[in-house]
């Protein structure tokens, strides 16, 4: 499969049949499109829509932290677990229905397949299944604000017994079965796109087109698939079992318990393989949501520094590594849950060790730049935010490695700066990267520049403002998931610095209508793009703009370069595309 | 553009570190025998990770600008790539990590595999929903049985333990809802949780442990400062997680063994 010149009759025939012509009705063209590129705009509006569900979840829970008695329009008051419900809400949504939907389902799906030069998806009708049971899952995630009870308040790790009782606490009734059956639902929307994407990236790939020719992007889409695979199974398993002992009375997860004075009816179950199972699951998860980003990253630093890409191989390896290391390291989520304190020697190494790939591609990334001819396009302001707030959230991961300090720093606001910078804001930027780079091949007109640098500048700024704080509350003890800080007086003193983040949220979430605005007006009213506005490498820009229904009109590329071909002293431009004959440049 | 970037990273850079360094915001003070090896680890990180973030980002702000486009700057210099220096910062990085995780190993391991020191101060900590209660075995040194059948959160106290009325070894149990501990004693601490999972985090005594229903965890520290020190709840337990709150009092061995005599008194 060296050659990736083609899978086996059956896939062939797959792909071939719903792709002889375009379909024409609304209905199959737009909606249950088999089309990877309608399905990849799909989910991107999806996440678009998700995560402004879960940004204005986070503002209502910044605005409750500093004014607590505040009667908001829409919600009236925040109790203390509306508060509860808000967070478990917004970080359920955000790690799901954002940053595992948008980077891999939404742009992923969408130039996956163009990037290898191939003409769809291996599955496409599973690529549409794999949508609309994603959107299922939205819609019964939402459904749980509505019920009885309300949304569940167990947080978006659900720990046991706390999330398998529904004496435990209000919204952990129906609100909670919702909850679970919206991830149980995720997980098999996340396994159908898996497997599509590995067996396309295994079977479809263009002439010429090997496996290190393949662009950063696609290696990290394939990478991603292989951990969503062997990590959504895992969580759907413990989902399903927490179900279980939630309706049926089984106790997986549930021992002898007294709540409210009233003796359960469990006993002999264990709190802690909840933790277990989903932390398998969700230590990968980390990577599934920043992996993408990572790739983009790459992409665009290579492409608007007009540098090769330092390092291609090593980038290549460290993705690997770090995604085979990420199954390794779910117990440093738990050195403080009663596990074997011997364990935490193990997973605390392998976690130090997983540093090491995270290191190896942030030097790599500067080395991109040294001595490159920086364009700063707004896609290239996002890539080095990224490369930044990369760096800052990362550096806080050897802190809460170390069992000894994750004694004082774990569940504390530092570790809600660390994730909040790594996994959520740096995945974020890849997002945003992504969108103000792929938009003309997309939507075949280009997004504002001014505007977009606008919304970049106040972004950077406003998320170090957010959540650099953090790490400096989380030192000073500030318990993480408290509706209120005044019950705890050490805890009151550090109200000054909750009210600077709220007000620097305030201004962030503001700035993020300057991009939705800037993407709709663009998407009518921008100026057309060319094939190639960006003078870039990538099969993508070999082809129209927006491309034809089969990307390639008809033609199959053939690969005849690595994907990073610039600055290529002696030929005819600035940059060789992949498909530029072999004699434009030696390899 | 190259500059406005490089100066934005460079003071969201020096801003951070500033607060870092003037300890603004702080770890708050320790009173515990564990609180200055563990400090003086937190400070070597710090360093560490610290000399990194403002090489990783002044570097990148430098870089930006430095290698910015303009009409006069050189051809980009043609190259994949370094293996040396690849394998150099693997190595140099993993060193560092590995090695500091090797030095933060012994203090983990005295506190959780051996056992206390003979004399410990024995102490049960029970987790409910949202208060802690603390169970000190009285003059007999042993812990009298407890049972779910008789826990009563709403009578606090003994009742919300579920401390038997008939099991003599109960008798002189004292259960409290404040905790007080004598000064440069061996604290062995027991901890449970009746309903959910509860986290207890005293700050000051550099220490945190769940407290997880199903199991009793065994822990031992040594507090060192005499001084009221605040508990907080770390682990998410439910609608009023944000008020489980209570309070450790480091006292004299003299004051203590009056406190405990007069809550044995109370109970006769």
């Amino acid at each position: 499969m060296a050659g990736g010149t083609g899978g086996g009759e059956t896939v062939m025939v797959a792909m071939e049949n719903p792709h002889a012509h375009a379909p024409q009705g609304f209905i199959r063209k737009y909606i249950f499109s088999l089309d990877h590129k309608v399905i990849g705009i799909q989910y991107f509006f999806l996440a678009l829509t998700a995560v402004f569900v879960g940004m204005f979840l986070s503002l209502l829970m910044r605005i409750h932290m500093i004014w607590p008695m505040a009667v908001l329009p829409l919600v009236g008051e925040i109790k203390p677990e509306t508060y509860l419900s808000l967070l478990t809400m917004h970080g359920t949504i955000m790690v799901f229905f954002v940053l595992t939907t948008a980077p891999q389902g939404g742009f992923g799906n969408y130039f996956l397949p163009i990037q290898i030069g191939a003409p769809d998806m291996a599955f496409p009708v599973l690529n549409m299944l794999s949508f609309w049971t994603t959107f299922v899952g939205f819609i019964v995630i939402l459904c749980a604000f509505f019920v009885t009870g309300g949304a569940p308040l167990h947080g978006w790790t659900g720990y046991p017994p706390l999330s398998a009782l529904s004496s435990t606490g209000p919204g952990e009734q129906l609100g909670a079965d919702l909850w679970i059956t919206s991830i149980a639902i995720f997980c098999v929307a996340s396994l159908m796109g898996a497997l599509n994407f590995i067996t396309t990236t295994l079977d479809l790939r263009a002439k010429g087109m090997t496996l290190m020719r393949m662009p950063l992007t696609v290696w990290s889409w394939f990478i991603t698939a292989i951990l969503g695979l062997l990590a959504f199974g895992v969580l759907l398993s413990a989902g399903i079992l927490l179900l279980m002992d939630r309706n049926l009375g089984t106790s997986f997860y549930v021992p002898l318990v007294v709540v409210n004075g009233q003796i359960m009816g469990h006993k002999g179950g264990s709190p802690l393989l909840w933790q277990h199972l989903f932390w398998f699951f969700g230590h990968p998860e980390v990577y599934i949501a920043i992996l993408p980003g990572m790739g983009v990253a790459s992409q665009v630093l290579s492409t608007f520094s007009r540098k090769p890409i330092f390092g291609y191989r090593a980038m290549v390896y460290a993705m690997l590594s770090i995604g085979f290391f990420g199954f390794m390291v779910w117990g440093h989520h738990m050195f403080m849950s009663g596990m074997s304190p011997y364990s935490a020697f193990a997973f605390s190494l392998l976690t130090m060790c997983i540093g090491v790939p995270s290191a190896i591609k942030t030097f790599n990334w500067l080395g991109t730049m040294y001595k490159g001819r920086i364009r700063f396009h707004t896609p290239m302001l996002y890539a080095i935010g990224f490369v930044s707030l990369f760096v800052s959230g990362g550096l806080s991961g050897p802190f809460l490695a170390q069992p000894v300090l994750d004694i004082q720093l774990h569940d504390t606001y530092f570790v809600v700066g660390h994730f909040h910078l790594i996994m959520g804001v740096a995945a974020i930027f890849g997002i945003f990267a992504a969108t103000y780079y792929w938009f003309p091949k997309m939507f075949g007109r280009m997004m504002n520049e001014p505007l977009g640098k606008l919304h970049f500048f106040i972004t950077l700024a406003g998320t170090y403002a957010i959540f650099m704080p953090m790490h400096y509350l989380g030192m000073a003890g500030q318990t993480r998931r408290y509706s209120q800080f005044t019950e705890v007086a050490y805890q009151a003193k550090l109200l000054p610095l909750q009210t600077f983040m709220t007000y620097a949220a305030i201004i962030t979430i503001a700035a993020q209508f300057i991009f939705v605005a800037n993407l709709f007006w663009s998407m009518f009213k921008g100026t057309k793009a060319s094939d190639n506005p960006w003078e870039a490498t990538t099969l993508e820009w070999t082809t129209a703009t927006p491309p034809p229904h089969d990307n390639f009109g008809g033609v199959t590329p053939v690969v005849n370069h690595g994907p990073y071909e610039y600055g290529v002293p002696g030929a005819p431009k600035d940059y060789v595309m992949q498909t530029d004959p072999a004699t434009v440049a030696a390899q | 553009m190259g500059l406005a970037l490089m100066v934005l990273i460079w003071l969201i850079t020096l801003i951070s570190t500033y607060f870092f360094v003037a300890k603004t915001w702080w770890l708050p003070i320790g009173a515990a025998a564990s609180a200055h090896f563990i400090d003086g680890q937190f400070t070597l990180t710090f360093i560490i990770m610290g000399i990194v973030f403002l090489a990783a980002q002044l570097g990148l702000g430098y870089i930006v600008w430095r290698y910015r486009e303009s009409p006069s700057s050189p051809p980009v210099s043609y190259s994949h790539g370094n293996t040396t220096l690849e394998v150099l910062w693997t190595l140099l990085t993993a060193v560092l990590f590995i090695g500091l995780n090797l030095m933060g190993s012994s203090v983990w391991a005295s506190q959780r595999f051996d056992a206390a020191e003979p004399g410990a101060v024995q102490v049960e900590v029970t987790g409910m929903q949202f208060a802690w209660y603390f169970r000190y075995p009285g003059p007999d040194g042993k812990y009298g049985s407890t049972s779910p059948k008789l826990m009563d959160p709403s009578a606090g106290g003994e009742a919300a333990v579920g401390l038997s009325q008939t099991d003599p070894a109960a008798k002189d149990d004292v259960v409290t809802g404040t905790m007080y501990l004598p000064v440069n004693r061996e604290v062995d601490l027991s901890l449970r949780a009746v309903d959910v999972i509860h986290s207890f985090f005293v700050p000051n005594l550099r220490f945190k442990q769940d407290a997880v229903p199903g199991l009793n965890i065994h822990m031992h520290f040594k507090p060192t400062v005499v001084g009221e020190y605040e508990i907080a709840c770390a682990e998410l337990c439910g609608l009023g997680h944000y008020k489980m709150h209570g309070m450790v009092h480091v006292v004299s061995q003299e004051d203590f063994d009056k406190w405990l005599a007069a809550r044995e008194a109370e109970k006769q």
